[in-house]
Order: structure tokens, then C-alpha cells, then sequence
């Protein structure tokens, strides 16, 4: 178990190494650099601020200086910003509004999702299946953006529920999170309705019956607990969708969230904030990542014996 | 002996997108108490189905649409799924194929094993059920009873998962024990060892067996009576020595025949030719027809009727008819068997 | 037991029973899976949804009257109408025709670079399952290690390097980023083919590697690729349309993902700008998903 525990452990170190590399090496590669305006400053001024910060240097020295910085967590400072707000003081400020939208947004999709796949397992091919059937194929056909105009446009616009966009109140949650959420409950509801039909179908379910145990037994003791497993392992990817999504709806609905500011800054080429910020979100998913294949490991006792002590396997 | 259930005219049919399969076809058979009964055929000939009919624990798209289980006072057919439950893993217990895949691998041992305890004998302490099931264990012959308790199925051998099942399925003293191919997974080492255990048990245990296999040769030494199906019918009934002597059945005999015997030397094998029939379709005639070495023409035409050749011996051939009489080279290649 | 009287003992012969008859005639896997395509009623209107997408973006704008940037400020705004069915822009252009070009661009996109992204991952994935080992073992981490990113990040910061408004730099972009997920799925795929029985009963016959990748692995592999690419399609779609709804990228013909996003700014007087650009995006994307579900319970194994 430990073995296991390390080795992912090193893994995701190496990947966030790599990570910051990979963004380091894409961020030099635009073309342009972030002193570029529509009217270009004077080159001497420009070659000033170009050593003020460093990046007059051969490019190695800037990937290792980026690396040290990296490896500690500072993340520079904005080039754009005129105040002396730091890239870390940025991710303060504007990672707790994508932090609560994403996580609403991820627990709507568990919440909901996982007893509407048992719903659909359980029925399957009647009318509540049907239903989920069309329900997710459709969340899952139409994109995100599409959903958060369509939101915007019903309840804000012609019904006038809900404040359009921008942040401040509860209110202005409820659209961003039902967006974000609407394609990752999709997937969860179905994939959880494989899982379930997959292990009713299996052997000790019918050992299971004959046994004599009630179909509330059946259902939520055995077949749930193993049906659950699976869904662990995708709960992974859904993060990651999670904050892919958010760049897109942070910019409809005018949230002052991470994702919106890296669009901008990547548009902008303001380096560090492209590189901070990117450097963030990776470690934070690769962190989530780790979380979830060793809670994986733990739950399913098929791994958490085999790769552990090796205990007394069974000799006739 | 007493008899402890009759099947009477049970038909089921399956529904596929194929149509309708008849996976059995009004059969009748009874099991008398204390008894091993050995139920032979191939796959497909409706063995199975039959032992999953009378637990009502038939697949969604399997219906019986004729027929009465007559257990006690009860019609196991018609009980309502309440009641059923009661039956399941207490009157009556099945144990399946394939051990590796019939624990829940999520569980341990221990808990697998209290639950049919918790389900049919509430009135158990935590201790007494404890104890109960390490009696268990040693009767099924486990070694280290209590640490096999604590693990979990896919740390113990395809063996001990088998014997973990049996010793689930006898933990509330059944009447009756079905064993749906209980070593067909297991390698050959195994068989005989869970095959000896099973009858062992019984006799201790006073439980009847009904033991559903493919293999003829296994259920020498082990059966009482013996009852061969093909095709989704029982083609013959009777004790074990009967069966092996004295058969009066061609697929019997095929089957008899195809087991390899250790002299062979050169002789070649004789596998039964041909394969299975296609339940899909409508019968006429008996089941056999095609494969049979005897056939005739009325086998082609005319569902063969149960003869009953002795109290306890029944077959379906038109061969029993007393109008047929064997030619003399027939008569005597029987005989000498 | 009336039919007593007519009991003919005469033995019949082997030759004259009917042995073995063959009751449905032998199939090949690709019919048999197109069989239960052409049976599932949602695939087959994907499909039509597909067919209609196509013709309308081949030729809507070679049908329709108007050009994409014909302009008419006299006539802007204007709802759905007879002459204008899907209304027009700020600038008076006709939306239905915008809209048509939009298709070309889209779909465009959306198959070349799903088509991209597919080679790379069956390349990848095949390989890598092939020779197993620490290869594989190499390979696959890696796919990992950069999978912990959202595609759209790359795509972001892809489209930047490249320079914009290449109709083809969108492409790469997409089809290079979007590959790892059918790597992983060949990968798989082969991996768990390599080692059934009936390869090694191929090797043990002396059948050559290339035979048994041409003949074995790849034909029982087409299914889960043929469902890679539908599923891969709508993804590129997405991608796309995203990619410009954020205005990180433009061309100079707007793909249905610009014309939705132009259409944002006067939601609230024509809602129709931005609707039937959303509308096609959906229901194109649909229109896959339906078919790549179908494509994956036709080729099925399970279901001959």
C-alpha cells in the first residue's frame, strides 16, 4: 500500500514538472511578448522593462529561474498590472469565485447524477429511463456555452428571475453552476447506469437471491458498493472538465474567476499570469487526480490486499 | 423414502429477439428425501433452467408458463416473492458454476456468510452466529476457519471459494441443496475433493442434492438416482446402476459410451455425432431424432411417451415400445455392456 | 395414443436425417453490425441529421440567393421571414447563408481534425499496445502526464502560437490536442487482443506479425474505432465552436461558433442570432452522439 501510495506521489510531481515545462515552452512560443501594444511603446523603454524583468536573458536561464520559482510556489508578478498585485495575490483573489462555482457545480453533478443512473438502471427502458435516456444525451450534445445562453436568455432576459451575469449574490451562481454542471451530470447519470446494469448482470448478484436477500439488499448493499467503484475513477476526468468548462462560462456570465483572467492573459501574453496561473490549475488538478486514485486504492479491497502486506493467499 | 418436491409439467420459455426458446418442455420429476439425484445432460438441454425454475430466480426474459413445484404445501411456482425469499438459502439452497465470480468481492467472507444467517435465523446472537459459522467452515473442511472469516473472496483459491458456497448454502440446514455444475471451473485435483464433500455433507446433514452436471462419470460413487435430459426433456429416469447397466435410452448410451475408459489402447473415441437442437423452433418427433444411431421412422414422426419399464426406471423411446423388438445383434451388444 | 396403429419401426439411415442444417445463412462482422445499425431508429436519424448537414453546407450557399457578406443596412435585424429564413444581422447579411458557410466550416473542421486526432492515437495507441512492455509502460504515463490538462487550455494556448485566421491552424490545433483518448482506447484494445487465444493460435500456425495485425488485431479493433472517431467528431465541433464563442480565434468566414458569439450582444432584441447558430452546433453535435451510441450497440460482439 505504501509502495503504491509513493509511486503516485512521485508521479505527480514529475507530471507537474513536466506541466510547467510543456507551458513554459508554449508561452516563449508565441509569437510577440507582453509589452506589445496597438502603439508601440519606445524600444528603449521596452528593452528596460525587458531586464527589469528578467527576460533579456538566454531562454535557459529564464526556464530554470521559472523552475526555482515554480518549486516553491511563487508565481511572479503580473506584467500588465500597474500595482504591485502578485500573481499569487491574483489567485487569491479570484480563485474562490471558479472554487465555488466549480465545486457547486461538481457536486450538483454527483448529487444528482449517480441516483438518476440507479433510477435508470433499476427501470430499465420504462418511462423514467426513457426519460434520463433523452435527458443526458441531450446535455451531453449541446454545449455548455449554448446551455449558459439559453439560461441567460430564459430566466434572466425574459423572465428576469435571475440577475443576468457578474458576481455578488447567491443569485448569480445558479446559472453558471446548472451550465457547468449540465454535460458532467450527463456523464455521471450514464455511466452510473452502466455500472449498475453491469453488476445486477453478474454472478454474485444471482448467488446474492438465492440466498434470500430482499431486492432493497440486492440492490443498495451489493450491487451498489461495487457498482460505485468505477465511478471513483471518472470522477478524475470530470475535474478536469470542470475547470476546462469554466473558462468558457466565466467569460458569459462576467465572473472574476481564474479561467477568465488566463483567457486574457494568454491573449495578452502576459507571460507570468499565463504561466502562474496555467501552473496552478495543474497542480491543484493533479493534486485532485492523486486524491482520487488513492481513494480508489482504499475503497476497492482487490487492491488495497494485493498491493499491500501479502496476505496468506489461499492454498486448498 | 419420503418425497420432498415433485416438479409437475414445468415449461418455461425464454424470449430473445430470435423468438420464443423452449427451455424446457413439460417435464415431471420427483426428489425423495435424503437423496443425491444426479441430473445429467449438455448444455442446452434445459438442467439449469429447470433448478433456477424452482427458486423463481429465472433471468427477466424467462417466463414459466406451465407447470407446479410441489414443496411441503406449497406450489414454489405460484408464491408470491415475499414468501420465496423465505424458501432461498433456508428450505432450499443453490449453489452455482463458477466460484470465482459468485462472492461479491467486496465483502468479506465473514460478512457473506452471516448474512444468510441474519436473513433466515434472526433469533441468533452475534456470538452464536459466529460460532455457527466456524463450525461451518470446519465441516467444509477450511483450514484456519477464523482468519478465512476476515479475508476477502479473491485472497482464497478457486477451491475454498467453493467450499466458503457450500458452507453459505448449508449454514441454515436445508432440505434440499441444488448444485448447478459445482466443479465444471475447478481443476480435476479439486473436483473429486468437492464432489466427496458434497455427498459427505449430505448424509451428515441430511439434505437432499440435486446434482446438475454434464459429466456422466462423475456421478459414479456419488448419485442414488440419475436422470438424463436433452433437448429441454427428461429422457430417462433411474438408479445409478441401472443408468450404467442397464440404460434403455441411445442418448444414455451415447453418453455412456463417450466417456474414454482407461484400457482404450487404439480404439478410437465415440463422440456422439452432430450438436444440440435449435429450441427455437416447434418440435415433432422425439429430440434425438437426428443424432440417434437407433432411429425410425415413428422417432421422426411421433413424440416418443414415458415408458415405464420398472417402478423406478423410465425412458422415452419409442425402442420401449412393446411392439419393437431389438434385432438379435442389438440385443446382444446391450447385454454385454 | 391414437396414433398407435401407424408406428413404423423402420431405422433410418444416417444419410436421410438432415444433420447440422445451417439455419441462418453465414454473415460477416461488418454486415452484421451494419444490419443492427440500419435497426436502431436513433442511429439512422443521426445519420439523416449528418447526410442533411452535409448537403446543406455543400449547397446552401451555391442554392441560396445571397452571399455571406452581402450587405444590406437598411434591412438589418430583421426576424425569420419569407425571404430571410433565419432572419439577418447587424449588417443586413443573410443569416440562412451565414449560417450555410458556417456548416462548411464547422463540419470541416470538425471531421479533418477528429481525423487527425485519430490517426495520431491509433499510431500511438497501436504501437504502444504492440510492443508492450516499458515501452508501453513509457508511452502510456505520458499520455497521462499530459491529459491532467483540459484540452481547451491547449487549444487556448495553441491557437495563440499559431497565426490566426488559417482555417488549417484551427485544425491542428484541435486534431493535435485532442488525441490521447482514442490512444488510450486502441492501446487497450490491441493490448487485450494481442493476448487472446485465437492470435496465439495464429502465431502457432506461422502466421507473420503484419498478418496478425492486418488480419486479426485491426478488424476486431475497427468497431471501438469507428465509435472513436463519431464520438470524436462532436468533440472537435465543441472545440471549435468554443474556441471562437471566447473570441480567441476568428477567420474571416464566421464558423457557427462566431456567429453565435456575435449573436450574444443583441440577445435581448434578436434572440434569432444567436439562437439558430446554437441550434445547428446542438443538434449536429446530437446528431453524432446518437450515432456513435448506436455504432457502439451495433458493433457489439455480444449481438450477432
Amino acid at each position: 500500500m505504501v509502495n503504491y501510495v509513493i509511486k503516485r506521489v512521485l508521479l505527480a510531481i514529475l507530471t507537474i514538472f513536466v506541466i510547467a515545462t510543456l507551458v513554459f515552452v508554449l508561452s516563449r512560443a508565441i509569437p510577440g511578448g507582453p509589452f506589445d501594444r496597438e502603439r508601440p511603446l519606445p524600444p528603449t523603454v521596452i528593452e528596460n522593462l525587458n531586464r527589469k524583468y528578467g527576460l533579456d536573458q538566454p531562454l535557459f536561464n529564464q526556464y530554470l529561474l521559472f523552475m526555482r520559482n515554480v518549486a516553491v510556489l511563487d508565481f511572479g508578478i503580473s506584467y500588465h498590472l500597474l500595482g504591485d498585485e502578485t500573481v499569487n495575490e491574483l489567485i487569491a483573489r479570484t480563485f474562490p469565485v471558479s472554487c465555488l462555482v466549480g465545486v457547486w457545480a461538481f457536486a450538483l453533478a454527483v448529487l444528482c447524477g449517480i441516483p438518476f443512473g440507479i433510477i435508470s438502471a433499476l427501470m430499465e427502458n420504462r418511462p423514467p429511463d426513457v426519460f434520463f435516456k433523452i435527458m443526458t444525451t441531450l446535455f451531453i450534445s449541446i454545449p455548455s456555452f449554448v446551455v449558459a445562453a439559453l439560461l441567460q436568455y430564459t430566466l434572466a432576459v425574459r423572465l428576469g428571475w435571475l440577475p443576468v451575469a457578474m458576481w455578488g449574490s447567491w443569485k448569480q451562481v445558479v446559472m453558471p453552476v446548472i451550465a457547468l454542471s449540465a454535460g458532467p451530470l450527463a456523464t455521471i447519470t450514464r455511466f452510473t447506469r452502466a455500472s449498475m446494469r453491469e453488476v445486477l448482470d453478474s454472478d454474485y448478484i444471482r448467488t446474492a437471491r438465492a440466498k434470500g436477500a430482499s431486492s432493497f439488499t440486492v440492490t443498495y448493499v451489493h450491487a451498489l458498493r461495487n457498482a460505485l467503484l468505477p465511478i471513483v475513477t471518472v470522477a478524475g476526468p470530470m475535474f478536469i472538465s470542470i475547470i476546462g468548462g469554466s473558462l468558457v462560462i466565466e467569460r458569459i456570465f462576467a465572473l472574476p474567476g481564474l479561467g477568465w483572467r488566463l483567457v486574457q492573459a494568454i491573449t495578452g501574453r502576459d507571460y507570468s499570469v499565463i504561466m502562474g496561473l496555467t501552473i496552478f490549475y495543474a497542480i491543484l488538478l493533479i493534486a485532485i487526480l492523486l486524491v482520487v486514485d488513492l481513494l480508489y486504492a482504499f475503497i476497492d479491497p482487490r487492491i488495497k490486499i494485493s498491493q499491500g502486506s501479502r496476505s496468506s493467499e489461499g492454498g486448498d | 423414502m419420503a418425497t420432498l418436491l415433485t416438479v409437475e409439467d414445468l415449461k418455461v420459455t425464454f424470449s430473445t429477439k430470435f423468438g420464443q426458446v423452449n427451455a424446457v418442455n413439460n417435464i415431471s420429476f420427483t426428489m425423495n428425501e435424503g437423496e443425491i439425484l444426479a441430473v445429467v445432460g449438455e448444455s442446452g438441454s434445459g438442467k439449469s433452467v429447470t433448478a433456477l425454475s424452482i427458486l423463481q430466480l429465472l433471468a427477466k426474459n424467462g417466463r414459466i408458463r406451465n407447470g407446479v413445484v410441489s414443496f411441503g404445501d406449497h406450489n414454489l411456482v405460484t408464491m408470491p416473492e415475499g414468501e420465496m425469499r423465505k424458501v432461498r438459502g433456508a428450505e432450499i439452497s443453490m449453489i452455482f458454476q463458477d466460484p470465482m465470480s459468485c462472492l461479491n468481492p467486496v465483502f468479506t467472507v465473514e460478512y457473506q456468510m452471516e448474512e444468510v444467517l441474519r436473513f433466515h435465523k434472526k433469533e441468533m446472537s452475534r456470538e452464536q452466529r459466529h460460532s455457527r459459522m466456524i463450525e461451518m467452515l470446519e465441516l467444509v473442511q477450511i483450514s484456519n476457519p477464523e482468519q478465512r472469516l476476515k479475508q476477502y473472496p479473491h485472497e482464497l483459491s478457486g477451491g475454498m471459494r467453493q467450499r466458503v458456497m457450500i458452507a453459505i448454502s448449508l449454514l441454515c440446514q436445508p432440505k434440499l441443496l441444488i448444485a448447478d455444475e459445482p466443479t465444471t471451473a475447478l481443476d480435476v485435483t479439486i473436483q473429486a475433493q468437492i464432489v466427496n464433500l458434497i455427498k459427505e455433507l449430505s448424509r451428515q446433514l441430511h439434505t437432499s442434492v440435486m446434482l446438475i452436471t454434464h459429466n456422466l462419470g462423475m456421478v459414479a460413487g456419488m448419485a442414488d438416482r440419475v436422470q438424463v435430459m436433452y433437448g429441454g426433456e427428461i429422457v430417462e429416469t433411474a438408479p445409478i446402476d441401472v443408468i450404467f447397466y442397464g440404460s434403455r435410452h441411445p442418448y444414455t448410451s451415447g453418453l455412456l459410451k463417450a466417456l474414454p475408459k482407461p484400457n482404450m489402447g487404439d480404439e478410437p473415441l465415440h463422440p456422439i455425432p452432430g450438436s444440440t437442437p435449435d429450441l427455437l423452433l416447434d418440435h415433432i418427433g422425439c429430440m434425438f431424432y437426428e443424432r440417434c444411431d437407433y432411429a425410425m421412422e415413428c422417432c421422426r414422426d411421433l413424440t416418443p411417451p414415458k415408458y415405464r419399464i420398472s417402478s423406478d426406471h423410465m425412458a422415452k423411446c419409442w425402442r420401449c415400445h412393446p411392439d419393437f423388438s431389438e434385432t438379435a445383434e442389438e440385443k446382444e451388444v446391450r447385454e454385454a455392456r | 395414443m391414437e396414433e398407435q396403429q401407424n408406428l413404423s419401426f423402420r431405422r433410418v439411415p444416417q444419410e436421410e436425417r438432415k444433420t447440422d442444417t445451417i439455419l441462418r445463412p453465414p454473415s460477416t462482422y461488418l454486415k452484421d453490425s451494419l444490419y443492427n445499425l440500419s435497426k436502431n431508429p436513433l442511429g439512422m436519424i443521426g445519420t439523416t441529421v449528418i447526410i442533411f448537414m452535409i448537403l446543406f453546407a455543400i449547397f446552401g450557399p451555391i442554392v441560396l440567393p445571397y452571399s455571406y457578406d452581402q450587405q444590406n443596412l437598411r434591412n438589418n435585424f430583421q426576424p425569420p421571414s419569407a425571404e430571410h429564413w433565419m432572419g439577418t444581422d447587424n449588417l443586413g447579411r443573410d443569416m440562412t447563408v451565414r449560417i450555410a458557410y458556417g456548416a462548411r466550416i464547422s463540419l470541416q473542421v470538425g471531421f479533418t481534425a477528429s481525423l487527425l486526432s485519430l490517426t495520431i492515437g491509433i499510431f500511438y495507441g497501436a504501437i504502444s499496445g504492440f510492443i508492450g512492455g516499458n515501452t508501453d509502460l513509457v508511452m502510456m504515463r505520458f499520455v497521462e502526464i499530459i491529459s491532467s490538462v483540459p484540452q481547451i487550455l491547449y487549444i487556448i494556448l495553441l491557437s495563440q502560437v499559431m497565426p490566426k485566421g488559417e482555417i488549417t491552424n484551427i485544425i491542428y490545433v484541435i486534431g493535435l490536442t485532442g488525441w490521447m483518448q482514442t490512444a488510450r482506447v486502441v492501446r487497450g484494445d490491441v493490448f487485450s487482443l494481442k493476448t487472446r487465444e485465437y492470435v496465439l493460435a495464429a502465431r502457432v500456425s506461422g502466421v507473420s506479425n503484419f498478418g496478425i495485425i492486418s488480419k486479426h488485431l485491426i478488424p476486431n479493433a475497427i468497431g471501438p474505432i469507428i465509435v472513436s472517431l463519431t464520438m470524436s467528431v462532436p468533440g472537435a465541433i465543441f472545440n471549435e465552436a468554443a474556441l471562437r464563442f471566447i473570441g480567441a480565434v476568428g477567420t474571416t468566414i464566421p464558423s457557427w461558433g462566431d456567429l453565435a458569439r456575435d449573436g450574444m450582444g443583441a440577445i435581448r432584441s434578436s434572440p434569432h442570432l444567436t439562437i439558430y447558430p446554437s441550434l445547428f452546433i446542438s443538434v449536429t453535435i446530437l446528431a453524432f452522439t446518437l450515432l456513435s451510441d448506436a455504432l457502439q450497440q451495433a458493433f457489439d460482439p455480444k449481438k450477432r
